[in-house]
Order: C-alpha cells, then structure tokens, then sequence
C-alpha cells in the first residue's frame, strides 16, 4: 500500500487543506447566505428577482463546499469528526434544517404564484438567517473548547450554548450580511445597488464593532490564546494581522463611500481571510480545541495519502470548472418577466 | 416515556436516507434521458425534443434541489448519529466519500447551474456538454456512495488494529468489494427504470387525455423500450444480485425467504407471516423446490433456514421478507408491462389503449416503491450490523441523549413532509402544464436569466 508518510507531513497538509475548503466555504455560502439575510429588507419585489438571480446558478456549487469539508474532516480526521458532530448536535441539525427550507426555496419561489411566493422568500429568509446563526454559534462553541474522554465526546447537550457562542452567532450573520451586500454591489445596478451599497455600510460598523468585541473576549477564554498573542516576540510577528485589519477595514469604508462595484466585496474577503488568519493562529494546532490535535486525529496515513491523490489530481479541476461557471453567469443580475 | 437513543438514531436514519433515496433515484435517470432528448434535438433538430427537454430540466431542478439539501443531511449524520462507527471506519470509507465530493458533486453542483440557466449564454454543444456532465456526475456519485455501502455490507480490503480501529490494507479490495459490482448496476437500472415508468405514467396520462399526443407518444415509446429491454435485464442482475448476497450474507437471503429449517428442495413462498417468537412462517402459500431452484440453480440444493444463526445475529424477518415481495412484484408488473407493449405494438395499439394508459398511470410510482423495499431489504437485512460481521449497530451510535435525536427526527417528519408535499405540488402543476413549444428567444427558465440571452442566433430551419 502506497502512503507519502515519509516524504510528507500528512495532517499538516490535510489541516491546510480542510482550513482552505472550511474558509472557501465561509466566503462562498458566506455571501449567498448574506444575500438571503438581507433579502427581505431589499426594496422591491424586481429587487428581490434580482437577487435571487445574482446567486441562483451558484448556490448548490457553494454548499458543495461545506460537504466537502464534513466529507474531508469525516476522511482526514476521522476522530475529530466523531467527537465535534455529537458536541453540536442540536446546532447542526437545526443548521441542515435551515439549509434545507433556504436551498429548496430557490426552485419553489421561481415555480410558485406570488401567494406562494412570499412564503418560500420567507423560507429562504429564515432559513439563511438560522444556518449563519447556527455557524456561528459552533465557531464559538469550538473556539471556547470541547469536552473529550478518551475518544468520545464527554459534555453534555447543551455545551455550546454560551454568551460567547450566542454573540459568535450574531457575528456571523453580520459578516455573512457584509459579503452578501458587497456582492450584491458588483451584481446589480440602480436603485438594488443603492439599497445594496446601504445595507454594506450599516452591516460593516456592526462586522467591526463584533471582530474588535472578539478580540477583547477570546484572550480570556485561554490561556493559551492570551500567551500566544501577547508574549514577546510573538506580539511582534503577530502584529500584521490586526494592523492589516485596520487598513482594509478602513479601504472598504473608503470603497463603499466612493461608490466602487467591486473593491467592496474582495475587500470583505480580505477581512474574512484576516479574521480567519487569527482564528488559526489561536487554535494551532488542534482539530478539536485544547483536548486532540491534528496528528493525534489523523487518519491512517494510507488514508490520508490516497485521498490526497485525489485531491490532487481533482481539486485544481474543481477550482477551474467553478470560475469557469463565474465567468458565464458574469456581468449585472437582470430581472425577467415570468412566463 | 423510554427513549432508546440507538432505537431513535436508526429510525431517524433510516426516515432522512429512504427519503433522500427517492431524489437521487429518479435525477439519476433523469439526467440521463435529458441527456438523449437533447442530444437527439440537436442531431435531429425537432423541436419537438427541445420542448420536451425543457418541460423535463424544470422537473428535474426540482428534484435536484431536494435531492441535495436532503443529501447534506446525510454528510452530517454518519458523525452526529453515528461517531461509534465514523471513528471505527473512518480510516477505510472516508477516502471513498471524499472521492464523491471531489468526482461527483463539485461537477454536478456546477454544470447543473449553466444546465438550468445557461440556455442562451453558453452555445448549444456547451450546453450539451453541460447536461452529459450532470448525468455521468449523478452516476460517478452512484459509484462511489454505493461502493461504501456495499463495502458495509461485505467488507474486505482491511485489517483490525489498536483498540477497534480499522485499517486499510487494499484499496481495490476496499471500492471493489465483492457485493459492490452487483449493488452498482441493480441501482443504477432501478433509478433508469424508476425514471422510465414515472415518465410513462405521464405520457399515458396526457394520451387518456388526449393532451400534447405528440411529446406523450415519444414519451411512451422510450418507456416501453425500457419496460422491454431494461426491465428483464434488471431481473437477470437482481438474480445475481441475490446469488452473491447468498455467498456473503446468507441470514439475511434466509430473512427474505422467510426459511427458518435449512433443507434441501427448499419451497418459495409467495407470502406468509413470518413469525420471530414462533419461529416459523405462518400461513404461508409455497411453490416447492423453487427457493431452491432460485438460489441454488438446482431443485435439490440446500437452502439455509434462520435457524442456523444464534437469535441475537437474526436479522428482523418480516420487515425483509415483505419488503423483498413488494420489491420482487413491482419488478414483475414492469416485466409484464413491456410484454404487454410488444403484443399492444403488433396489433399497432400502444398509443390507443385506454386501459394500457391507466395500467401505465397506475405503474407511475413503481420505480419508487421497488427501489425503497430494495433497501429495507438490503439494509435492514444486513442487521444487527452496521458493517456485516464488524460493528453492531449498538455499538455504532453517538453520546447524544434520546430525546434530543427525538426531537429532531420530529422537526426532519414535519420539514420533509412540508417540502415533499410543495415539490410533489409544484412537480403537479409542471406536468400538468405539459411541454410548450417555445422560440428559442423565449426559453426563459421560468425567470431563471440573469442577463438577455446573447448567443441565440436561429439557425435556419428555425426561423420561420
């Protein structure tokens, strides 16, 4: 049997790459939820034709992504994916719920009458809302720790129900509501636009206001994370994430403020990639936060080496056809009159 | 009020993956045939199959969105219901899933969106590219998921080290698993004739309508040369099928026949009640020597009774014994409804006879049906396992309490039911509105545009 273990530094490589496609995700789900968050504060019905428009080629290839990273935790890090799906029980469910009545919403309210309609723009509504929130609430449940005996997650239903979780949920909405706009910017034209490039000003002084409040309260949740930020000369090193923050938080101001289509969005990104970037600094090297780390939750390196292949060789494929899927759907999101 | 957290996490399992099954089993077929319908208008340049594609793309968006969002489902519930046997397995099937994500879903994901809306944005050979990828991407899909399954069935390719942990020793052995093969085109037949009979109970209704006859009599014929050529080919595989299930899983061939004494010359019954106290079949009506004959190709051979397995390695008997019968039977009336066709053919009434046409209405969810009792049998078969022989099910489960996984197989009986009902409504209404000729400039997937076309130039035989 094959296995690169000794040429290469597997779980490393499969923490990078399940850090990417949970990151990929983020961005790409991130703004379709966004835009499902914002949806029914939009303007009119057109407006709303619009926007669904804008993503409902790409919807189903974003949620890909987060398959792809349940799929690849559940085949790189087998254990991991063991202990974090009990410990978030309850929010994954109500998460695959809300995903559910958003995702089917994108073929109803195309094929219902403007009574059925509403209903199914409530359902996207909602159920975008629901799933932000819910992924929210695990990023700060996961960032605050998990209970584990042995192999099996030891706490109980309820353990990542905390203030800390309930703000992280809050958070996300605000951040997902931040790419939804800024796409919605580059997408549409006249008066969406208008309403969308409001929407991204008011949601950007909250998305700050949540990552400076993140920043203020993670480094008491651990130790850990307090010494790694604010030992010398790690405060030295580190110091390019938050000063970067500062400069691209106040370009995108500057962006929204002077009316550009697409400056907005990529930078929304870089903030994303940035509040990702410090995320990842804090929680090295664990898979499961404080209790297992990536080599202890690694698969079998056959595993992982055959799957690596895999990606390998598929991966740069995926990447293609989907900017390829871009490319054709490029250009302002029109209105169309139903048949 | 005892909540047996295994007993819920099976039993919500089992409600979200029969239900998800019903999408993938039509989409499957689905994609396939819309594939030939636009493949055959742009060889032919009929319009009447550009019609027809585009009356069939909108049924199949539909159930493509729920085939998904149910499917992401299931991503999640091999860990949140089962993390005993995620952690156990992991080293062995993950790679496989992995494969599913990178080789069929990103694909089918991404060409389904210029499928849907890039009529007119793409030209014509892309968007024929575009479908042929979406169809071969539901069966690469089929491949892989059906691979780890039948690898649950009958494992092979893997070594049991440190503390219960399986480790993989060949990868072929693993994807090429001795049931994997049989399990591979017993389904992919099921969901090409589940698709057949659903889009010939359609056709037959408009023809006992005598609405759209000439898409309904295209649509008949391609059923029937399903019902004559694929339907028998389904029994010769579901034979084999049932011959290596014999080899590997002998207790649960016993459970479909409902045998509890091993004997030679062992009856096949046509149906009883099979009683698990009293160990027997009660009332059952028997064609001797036939289970014999079926299993064995011999009169005399020897057929394995229940009896021969301790009562805890038993799988639930009468579950897959009715269930194999429903299966069984609907395989029969397909069969039977393309003899019907040739002798309907000869005499040149197949498009005229009304009672073929309601027969036809009447078969429209058999494909359904057969393919769900195909799975009780083969899954609830394979119990007290979750991998045959390996794991049992009881020790497979997660550490959730009984009455959080409760409560969430309410919310997925309530939000599967509500989403079903509204599909299978709107499904209605798109049938019942029937293909419309439209010029190629009005092809607006139903408000599904996001620009004015900009590659819709007529070619000549159009623009009259």
């Amino acid at each position: 049997m094959f296995t690169f273990e000794t040429y290469l530094n597997l779980p490393l490589i499969w923490g990078g790459l399940i850090a990417t496609a949970i990151f990929l995700y983020v961005l790409l789900d991130g703004f379709d939820l966004g835009v499902g968050v914002l949806f029914p504060f939009s303007p009119t019905e057109t407006c709303r034709n619009k926007i669904m428009n804008s993503i409902a080629p790409f919807w189903d290839g974003n949620e890909t992504w987060l398959v792809l990273g349940g799929g690849g935790l559940f085949a790189a890090f087998p254990l991991a994916y063991s202990i974090l799906m009990p410990a978030f029980y309850i929010p994954i469910m109500v998460m695959l719920l809300g995903l559910i009545f958003r995702g089917v919403a994108f073929e109803f309210r195309f094929k219902a009458n403007d009574k059925g309609r509403k209903l199914w723009d409530y359902a996207f509504h909602f159920g975008s809302l629901i799933s932000a929130f819910c992924q929210g609430v695990m990023l700060g449940a996961f960032v605050q720790g998990i209970s584990v005996n042995g192999r099996v997650f030891s706490g109980g239903g309820f353990d990542w129900l905390t203030p800390f979780s309930l703000m992280t949920g809050v958070a996300l909405v605000f951040g997902y509501a931040l790419l939804g706009a800024t796409w919605l910017i580059m997408k549409t034209e006249d008066h969406t636009q208008k309403w969308a490039r409001r929407c991204a000003l008011y949601v950007a002084v909250y998305v700050i206001g949540f990552m400076g409040l993140v920043c203020l309260w993670v480094p008491f949740i651990n130790q850990q994370i307090c010494h790694r930020w604010f030992s010398m000369p790690n405060l030295l090193y580190l110091s390019p994430i938050p000063l970067l923050t500062i400069w691209v938080t106040s370009n995108l101001f500057k962006s929204l403020i002077k009316k550009d289509e697409t400056k907005p969005f990529f930078l929304s990104i870089t903030l994303f990639a940035l509040g990702y970037a410090g995320l990842a600094v804090s929680l090295w090297p664990w898979v499961v936060p404080y209790q297992i780390s990536l080599q202890q939750a690694a698969a079998a390196p056959e595993s992982q080496s055959l799957l690596l292949v895999g990606v390998v060789l598929f991966l740069p494929c995926v990447l293609g056809y989907t900017a390829y899927c871009y490319y054709v759907f490029r250009g302002k999101s029109q209105d169309v009159p139903w048949y | 009020m005892n909540l047996d957290p295994v007993f819920l996490a099976r039993i919500q399992f089992a409600f979200t993956v029969s239900f998800h099954i019903l999408f993938p089993a039509f989409t499957i077929g689905l994609a396939s045939w819309l594939a030939v319908l636009e493949g055959l208008w742009l060889k032919t340049k009929k319009t009447i199959y550009k019609d027809l594609y585009h009356m069939w793309v909108k049924i199949f968006a539909l159930t493509f969105g729920m085939g998904v969002v149910t499917g992401v489902v299931l991503s999640y519930q091999f860990g949140t219901n089962w993390s005993g046997f995620s952690d156990k397995i992991g080293n062995v099937l993950g790679p496989l899933l992995g494969f599913e994500v990178l080789t069929a879903f990103f694909l089918e994901a991404s060409f389904l969106g210029i499928m849907l809306f890039g009529w007119g944005r793409v030209s014509r050979k892309m968007h024929f590219t575009a479908t042929l990828i979406v169809a071969v991407g539901t069966v690469i899909s089929a491949f892989w998921i059906l691979s780890a399954n039948s690898w649950m069935q009958t494992p092979a390719g893997f070594e049991v080290r440190e503390g219960n942990i399986l480790f993989p020793v060949n990868w072929w052995a693993i994807i090429f698993n001795p049931s994997f093969p049989y399990r591979f085109f017993h389904m992919v037949i099921a969901a090409y004739l589940t698709t057949a009979f659903a889009v010939g109970g359609v056709a037959s209704w408009y023809l006992l309508k005598k609405k759209h006859v000439p898409y309904a009599k295209i649509m008949l014929s391609m059923t029937m040369l399903m019902a004559v050529f694929i339907a028998p080919l389904q029994v010769v595989l579901g034979d084999l099928h049932g011959l290596n299930t014999l080899k590997y899983q002998p207790a649960k061939v016993a459970a479909m026949e409902g045998a509890w004494e091993t004997e030679k010359g062992a009856p096949f019954r046509l149906f009883g009640w099979p009683d698990s106290q009293k160990e027997q079949t009660l009332y059952s009506l028997e064609i001797p020597k036939l289970a014999s004959l079926i299993l064995t190709h011999s009169w005399d051979g020897e057929v394995k009774g229940l009896k021969a397995w301790p009562k805890e390695e038993r799988p639930p008997v009468a579950m897959v014994f009715w269930s194999f019968r429903v299966m069984v039977g609907m395989g029969s009336l397909m069969v039977l409804t393309g003899l019907i066709a040739i002798f309907l053919f000869m005499r040149k009434r197949l498009f005229d006879s009304r009672w073929f046409q309601r027969w036809c209405i009447a078969l429209t969810p058999s494909g359904f049906i057969a393919v769900l009792a195909g799975w009780f049998v083969t899954e609830i078969g394979r119990q007290p396992y979750v991998a045959y022989g390996l794991i049992r099910t009881s020790e497979a489960s997660s550490p959730v309490l009984g009455q959080h996984i409760f409560a969430s197989l309410v919310a997925f009986v309530i939000v599967y039911s509500v989403i079903f009902s509204a599909g299978l409504y709107y499904i209605c209404r798109l049938v019942r509105r029937g293909p419309v000729s439209l010029k190629d400039e009005e092809i607006i997937y139903s408000g599904h545009v996001l620009q004015k076309p900009v590659l819709l130039v007529p070619t000549p035989e159009e623009s009259h």
